[in-house]
């Protein structure tokens, strides 16, 4: 069984993931794959462009942010996916030898009214670099299973003061 | 890509279609998100998901890349038309970004953009704020991705000094 369900998050709760490096070939590979434009490409390209050198995809930050928050949170709980992001700003760019992590800060959890099996979580993700600069950050609400009653008296809400 | 001046609000791009194979489905989740209803058939198939589905950030990869392709095939016809493409400036972000269905492995989805605001005055001089509806839509017409973007795009009137 999973490590986390609903019932473990809360309100102010704050999670950190990551590191993770960022190279100049994921990048262009990257960027190859999914936003062949000049400043993702090619470092001589991008320096005539507004990013004035190589920067990551935004679209490639959100992997990357998906890469640590699924190693450091995600894959060890009931995650059901995401229904989406009511927000996302790039805000500064993503260069190559960037030393990436994200903090997850919980807004508010709710259960679901027509699925009693689930529940939604509301956090916010800030992707930083190692400077402490918020290169992205995004809102989404995530799905996770409920804990299975014959363990519910198990969870960390359960066992607070 | 065309000007900032050269853009309409209401204006409608149908962007191409993609159909998502298992494999490059799984090669992009075990990449950047393999939770198990992304990287195995099995594993996903006792989910409420039911079957092996896209991560959703792949679905929106997918969907970046015929954007672009869209726009480097407008650069071509300002050539062709003895122009100079305008220069592609970044996105600040996006709004409202929605899966409200799994892809599945398989399904065909096309890509659609629709410009729904042009401001001209941004913090960067030289250069226009576009914002458009983008969407992804399965074979049987349901929507699988939307949200709106918004790009930077040089403007016309001064692309001689926009950039310093």
């Amino acid at each position: 069984m999973p490590k986390l369900h609903w019932e473990d998050f809360f309100a102010g709760q704050v999670v950190e993931c990551g590191p993770l490096e960022v190279s100049a070939e994921e990048i262009k590979a990257f960027a190859a794959a999914f936003d062949p434009q000049p400043m993702h490409l090619d470092e001589a390209a991008a320096c005539a462009t507004m990013m004035g050198g190589l920067c990551a995809s935004g679209w490639h930050t959100c992997a990357m942010m998906m890469r640590m928050v699924a190693d450091g949170l995600v894959l060890d709980s009931s995650s059901m996916g995401a229904t989406g992001c009511p927000e996302v700003k790039w805000l500064a760019p993503v260069r190559p030898g960037d030393r990436l992590r994200v903090r997850v800060e919980v807004l508010d959890t709710r259960p679901s009214k027509s699925r009693p099996e689930m529940g939604f979580v509301n956090a916010r993700f800030d992707t930083l670099n190692a400077h402490g600069v918020r290169v992205m950050t995004l809102t989404s609400h995530l799905m996770f299973g409920r804990r299975p009653p014959a363990s519910a008296a198990d969870g960390p809400r359960a066992a607070a003061p | 890509m065309r000007y900032f001046e050269d853009m309409r609000v209401g204006e409608r791009a149908d962007l191409g279609s993609h159909t998502f194979t298992a494999d490059e489905i799984k090669a992009f989740a075990r990449r950047y998100d393999p939770q198990r209803f992304h990287v195995d058939e099995a594993a996903a198939a006792r989910t409420h998901f039911g079957a092996l589905c896209a991560s959703g950030w792949h679905t929106a990869a997918v969907f970046m890349r015929h954007f672009v392709e869209a726009e480097q095939r407008d650069a071509e016809a300002l050539r062709a038309g003895g122009e100079t493409p305008a220069q592609a400036g970044p996105s600040p972000g996006i709004r409202d970004l929605r899966w409200p269905r799994p892809v599945y492995a398989g399904d065909t989805i096309s890509f659609v953009r629709e410009v729904t605001e042009l401001r001209a005055q941004t913090t960067r001089p030289g250069w226009g704020l576009v914002v458009g509806r983008n969407t992804g839509t399965n074979q049987d017409g349901a929507l699988v991705l939307a949200f709106f973007g918004a790009k930077f795009v040089q403007r016309r009137d001064t692309r001689d000094g926009g950039r310093s």
